[in-house]
């Protein structure tokens, strides 16, 4: 019992960042934002603001915890969000073509692994920086997407596609439930079996990862493929939501929100250590902070200004240097006031 | 990197502004005009300016993410100064081109000072512009101030006497030519320019040699927020109105026309030349698509726009790789 009870508190102890800058975010709206908790329950499900958090967070959610993967070892992915259109036009138009709704779903989780797995290629085999390697799918897979759906919007109105985004299980939004899903599947991989330390090796220093025996290119292959599945899957419960795929809109700007719940969440830009949960938490953060906005009256088209402002703050407070400059001064301040 | 083999990317890119220039003459009859060719210049001059800021950051080893909310950030601001806070148009530039200037700055001295990623801050950097364009005015504002749509964009602009009807060029053009000039006057005759060089090839050597190296850091970033609001400029005149909604996703253009180029993303190779073949080839690539697209129409086979954006991605995967077949080649001959 005490190495779980030590784990668990070392695991809080890093969690301590995001998890007080979303209490600070509950509190002020607690304060401020009137029927901010107002949950109700109707047909059997739960609605109000908390349960719309937490269904859209869970899309979010999903999509930073391959993208933490990736962050791990060192890279970035940016292509996520056109993943996320590609993976919904898919899907639309294999149900639109008669194939049934498992059939659609298979087909989009494949189309997300092979995007990935692309992008994987592209970092380890031709070694260009992840940057430039994830910009060229970002750049070209709208018009994949496009090409697709034909330029249309696809509507859909197959009762299970419509389901992932829409329905509830055990009172929780079905996106909730793939978050947990997918958070358990991949804390499984990566810390009951040596995948995650590999993954943290690559990160480190992919050369001494090497030379210690790491396989470095599965591992990195596998990070990239597991962000793209994570994205198709997204992408589907943002499908789901609108019953259709929009080539043009799905998914865009949701990188950002990714790679922002990962850096908040704790995960180094700069590869190595790497926290699933802390991601989550981070992006339940990003999406309480765009929900706290949208309720404070703040124009959608004004909230990502001061959302870029707390991002700002909190990536300040995580850089190795305000940090050392924080303690230097708090020593400062105790040599100069001995209590 | 040997001078010969640096020189390889440049070399594609020419060839491949050069065979789809041909293709055009060949396919289309209309195609080798001066009126297309004036076109190609006016439609591209925003991308143009905004590349050649571009170029800079990129040629530093840098990335900026947030050129094309800067530039709508500023095309707002023109548009709002001048028609509702009545101050005079020459004034709303040199406020907009200062505060994109400013914008830059602040990044760069964030990427210099705390060592951020620079994907992370201008990623953040481009939130911040675009909700601010928004806060400056919800929406599109038309300019209808005389010295804008009177004396800059009529009595400045002069005619060539090319073909039949001559060729009119616009102050735009004139914007973009005269950066492109002073960018690679900059860039190639003086200290500063150097010193990008210096620092995109090899940021230690550069610091023994006693550059600056955190100032021309986070100066390039300066640079760029500058040639983002001037690209913001070129668009109110372009336009005549300010959008805060445009230019989403023209970092990623600009970004494609630098790579295109021939400047290598890793930095210390490249040229501003290069740039402006880099922006001729995404619109020669827009032009061929909306010439195929008429030729077409009767029949219901024209290409779709979404053709531009695959094109543009499968030229920069193009580019890309014979960048790093370069530089392996280059590895191996040292």
């Amino acid at each position: 019992m005490a190495p779980f009870t030590s784990r668990l508190v070392s695991t809080l102890r890093g969690l301590a960042l995001p998890l007080v800058a979303l209490a600070l975010l509950l509190i002020f709206n607690a304060l401020w934002t009137p029927g901010f908790f107002h949950v109700e329950v109707q047909n059997g499900r739960l609605y109000g603001t908390p349960i719309d958090i937490l269904n859209h967070g869970s899309k979010v959610g999903i999509l930073a915890l391959g993208m933490t993967l990736v962050i791990a070892t060192g890279g970035v992915d940016l292509s996520v969000g056109a993943v996320m259109a590609i993976a919904g036009a898919v899907a639309a138009q294999s149900v639109a073509a008669g194939h049934g709704p498992a059939a659609a779903i298979m087909l989009a989780a494949l189309v997300g692994l092979v995007c990935g797995l692309w992008n994987g290629l592209l970092v380890t085999l031709l070694k260009l920086q992840p940057i430039v390697a994830t910009l060229v799918l970002m750049v070209t897979g709208r018009g994949i997407a496009q090409l697709i759906t034909g330029g249309l919007i696809i509507t859909f109105d197959d009762p299970v596609l419509a389901a992932v985004g829409n329905a509830s299980l055990l009172a929780l939004p079905i996106p909730v439930i793939m978050l947990t899903a997918f958070l358990a599947a991949l804390a499984l991989l990566t810390r009951s079996t040596a995948v995650g330390l590999f993954l943290e090796s690559v990160g480190e220093s992919a050369p001494a990862a090497r030379l210690a025996g790491v396989p470095v290119l599965p591992i990195m292959l596998m990070a990239y493929a597991l962000c793209g599945l994570c994205a198709s899957a997204s992408g589907l419960i943002e499908a789901s939501y609108i019953r259709a795929a929009d080539a043009n809109n799905a998914g865009i700007s949701l990188e950002l929100d990714a790679i922002l719940a990962v850096v908040i969440g704790g995960t180094a830009l700069t590869g190595g250590r790497f926290s699933l949960l802390g991601s989550v938490v981070g992006a339940l953060f990003i999406q309480t902070l765009t929900k706290t906005l949208l309720m404070q009256n703040v124009d959608t088209n004004i909230a990502p200004a001061p959302k870029a402002l707390v991002v700002l703050a909190v990536c300040l407070l995580y850089s190795p240097i305000m940090r050392q400059r924080l303690m230097a001064a708090w020593q400062r301040r105790g040599e100069r006031s001995p209590a | 990197m040997k001078a010969g083999l640096g020189s390889i990317p440049i070399i594609a890119t020419a060839a491949v502004l050069l065979s789809a220039m041909l293709y055009g003459a060949a396919a289309y009859p209309n195609f080798a005009s001066f009126g297309v060719a004036r076109n190609l210049l006016v439609d591209n001059a925003v991308l143009g300016v905004a590349a050649v800021g571009a170029t800079f950051v990129i040629l530093a080893g840098g990335i900026d993410l947030s050129i094309g909310s800067v530039m709508a950030f500023t095309s707002i601001l023109i548009a709002r100064l001048i028609e509702k806070s009545g101050v005079h148009p020459l004034a709303a530039f040199s406020i907009a081109l200062a505060a994109g200037t400013l914008f830059g700055f602040a990044q760069g001295s964030l990427i210099r000072i705390f060592r951020l990623p620079a994907f992370l801050v201008t990623l953040a950097g481009m939130f911040l512009a675009r909700g601010a364009a928004f806060w400056v005015h919800p929406e599109s504002l038309g300019i209808v101030h005389e010295f804008v749509a009177g004396t800059l964009n009529t009595q400045l602009t002069f005619r060539l006497p090319l073909g039949p009807r001559g060729v009119s060029i616009p102050l735009t053009v004139d914007i973009f030519i005269m950066s492109v000039l002073g960018a690679g006057y900059i860039l190639r005759c003086t200290r500063a320019g150097r010193a990008v060089y210096a620092i995109g090839d090899d940021e230690h050597a550069a610091q023994l040699m006693g550059i600056a190296v955190g100032k021309v850091r986070a100066g390039v970033y300066a640079v760029s927020g500058f040639f983002s609001a001037l690209a913001g400029v070129v668009l109110v005149l372009y336009q005549q109105s300010g959008n805060p909604a445009s230019c989403t996703g023209y970092e990623l253009d600009a970004i494609a026309a630098v790579v295109i180029g021939g400047t290598l993303l890793r930095g210390g190779v490249g040229s501003i030349y290069g740039t402006v073949m880099g922006v001729l080839i995404l619109g020669l690539i827009q032009t061929l698509l909306s010439f195929h697209a008429q030729t077409h129409a009767a029949t219901g086979g024209g290409l779709s726009s979404w053709w531009t954006r695959i094109a543009i991605g499968g030229l920069m995967l193009l580019f890309v790789v014979i960048q790093r077949l370069v530089e392996r080649l280059a590895g191996k001959s040292r």
